[in-house]
């Protein structure tokens, strides 16, 4: 058997209206890689991770998830979906549903049949991230890093071959980011398969086997992250990382 | 096929009143503000009232209109009757309530092919809200049962709860689908990027948290609902209109009038001021609750519902 690649993206076209937000992206992740997407707010990162999870329709080129082409036509995009998990900047937790609910609501409504194990799974997730205590109340009562971490509790639930982050610490206050990376870092070194769109270069450098810089939905250049912070070949990696440099963040 | 009930409840974000403030403006100066208000407010209703009892009229006025013997004895005939506007009413409000979320649910079918849907679903309810309660009435409740379908029932309380139903869900669904709207996009994406269908996204995670926000305005909708059930008095149902209309002519007197309006007010009321302080709770809770006011605000500005 060969081995396939989680994930392989060719020439991956996106555009709104007139704008075209990714310009030919060609991507392959291999099975327990880390890749960090790097680039200024607007360079495609977040589009691109949602183009991968189906929440929007591309326009062209093919994605390829563990060699199954999901952007082929009648392929069912639910069941792609419970196989690529999400993190949102903005955690989207469901704020009427106890976390406990939050982290089964995917099991239990899309696995078929519902795993009668949903709530005790959940809660071993939860317990492994320090949640356990959190699972009967409503996302409002937790702070941010809280929420983000049961974010990301709810999509391992799915038990994904594939994980996105999407910025997931962009909106966190500083003294709340560490809790956070602490997860990711902990899902890396277990060999999640995963593609972490982030600001936070230091985090990225540490944990990332690639990093890829995207630039006006391109990728500009990609290689192992002592390459790309220490000598990038392109120019424009050299000016955006200067500027990350200046304020301090790296 | 967007219309502006959504747009405006999530653009507004203003509650009209502010939540813990001053109640009918008095406040901060205390007492004597409190005592101006006192002071003017009986020159100015003792004034109303000179004007009243001065009228030319009055004497006859108060025969034909505030006769006490004639009060008394119409009062309990009028609550008795009260009693078929309460079941209709109860009876409407479940099948306003089932009909119009699915109404506002199928407005809110997003792509190409659900366009039938939406324009069958946006065509009743702009039909529905566009006619005159009464004509509506008057067309269906009249108008169904004459032609004598095999099978359909000529009670009138069944055509009643049926007009009353279908006049009433076109407003209850504005207010579903405004409540649907204002829940962020970013939840239903959240809920499909777990692999959840369109359906189980709408029933598990935007309808649940819509219908919270909505419980106000909902409330607004019933309490015309409750007024609008003498409407069907017109159809042939005895109920505390057609009542009243009976003791007036026996009597050839307008105090039953009297009578049933005090019934009304002494139920209406209590509604509105429950609907106001939940309205006025859910402000100050802030959060998703301060979206649940402006929702309820923008409705009870642009539509409220009096057919």
């Amino acid at each position: 058997m060969t081995m396939q690649p989680a994930l392989r993206i060719e020439g991956l076209w996106k555009s709104f209206g007139e704008l075209d937000v990714l310009q030919g992206i060609d991507l392959e992740v291999a099975e327990h890689e880390v890749i960090a997407l790097i680039g200024a707010s607007g360079s495609g990162k977040s589009t691109l991770l949602r183009c991968i999870n189906l929440l929007e329709p591309i326009d062209e080129g093919r994605i390829f998830i563990e060699g199954e082409e999901i952007t082929a036509k009648g392929v069912n995009v639910d069941r792609i979906r419970r196989r690529v998990g999400i993190v949102f900047q903005s955690f989207n937790l469901f704020p009427h549903m106890r976390v406990l609910d939050n982290v089964t609501l995917g099991p239990r409504s899309v696995l078929t049949p519902p795993p009668a194990a949903a709530a005790p799974d959940a809660m071993r997730l939860l317990e492994r991230f320090g949640l356990a205590e959190k699972a009967n109340q409503l996302p409002d009562r937790l702070s941010g890093g809280q929420q983000q971490r049961v974010a990301i509790v709810r999509a391992l639930a799915m038990q994904p071959d594939l994980l996105l982050l999407d910025e997931v610490t962009s909106a966190l206050d500083p003294e709340l980011v560490a809790e956070v990376l602490n997860v990711v870092r902990e899902l890396a070194a277990n060999g999640m398969t995963m593609l972490i769109a982030t600001h936070e270069m230091g985090f990225a450098r540490d944990i990332a086997n690639r990093v890829c810089f995207l630039d006006a939905g391109r990728i500009l250049e990609e290689g192992p992250p002592a390459q790309i912070f220490a000598e990038p070949r392109e120019a424009r990696t050299r000016q955006f990382l200067n500027r990350i440099i200046e304020a301090g963040r790296l | 096929m967007t219309d502006g009930a959504g747009d405006t409840a999530r653009g507004a974000a203003r509650p009209s009143r502010p939540a813990r403030g001053p109640r009918f403006g008095l406040g901060a100066e205390g007492a004597r503000s409190l005592s101006i208000a006192a002071v003017s407010t009986v020159v100015v209703f003792g004034l109303i009232g000179l004007v009243v009892v001065n009228a030319p009229g009055w004497p006859v006025f108060q025969q034909a209109f505030l006769n006490g013997p004639i009060f008394w004895e119409s009062l309990p005939k009028v609550i008795g009757r009260f009693w078929v506007n309460v079941q209709m009413f109860l009876v409407a409000e479940v099948l306003i309530l089932i009909f119009g979320l699915l109404l506002a649910v199928l407005r809110s079918l997003p792509g190409p092919v659900f366009f039938p849907v939406r324009l069958i679903a946006t065509l009743y309810v702009d039909i529905f809200r566009a006619l005159p309660g009464i004509l509506v009435v008057f067309m269906l409740g009249l108008g169904i049962p004459a032609l004598r379908l095999p099978g359909v029932p000529k009670d009138e309380f069944f055509w009643a709860v049926i007009v009353l139903t279908l006049l009433y869900s076109a407003y209850v669904s504005e207010v579903f689908r405004a409540g649907i709207n204002s829940i962020h996009p970013s939840q239903a994406m959240a809920a499909r990027s777990l692999g959840l269908t369109m359906t189980q996204s709408m029933r598990y995670v935007v309808v649940p948290q819509a219908v919270r926000r909505v419980v106000p305005p909902l409330l607004n909708d019933f309490i015309g609902l409750q007024k609008d059930t003498v409407l069907v008095s017109f159809i042939g149902v005895v109920e505390i209109f057609r009542e009243t209309q009976i003791l007036q002519a026996a009597r050839f007197n307008f105090t039953p009038y009297l009578a049933t309006a005090l019934v009304f007010l002494a139920v209406t009321i209590p509604m509105a001021r429950f609907t106001d302080w939940l309205i006025a709770r859910d402000a100050r809770k802030g959060g998703s609750g301060r979206r649940s006011a402006s929702v309820s605000n923008a409705l009870s500005r642009g539509g409220q519902a009096a057919p």
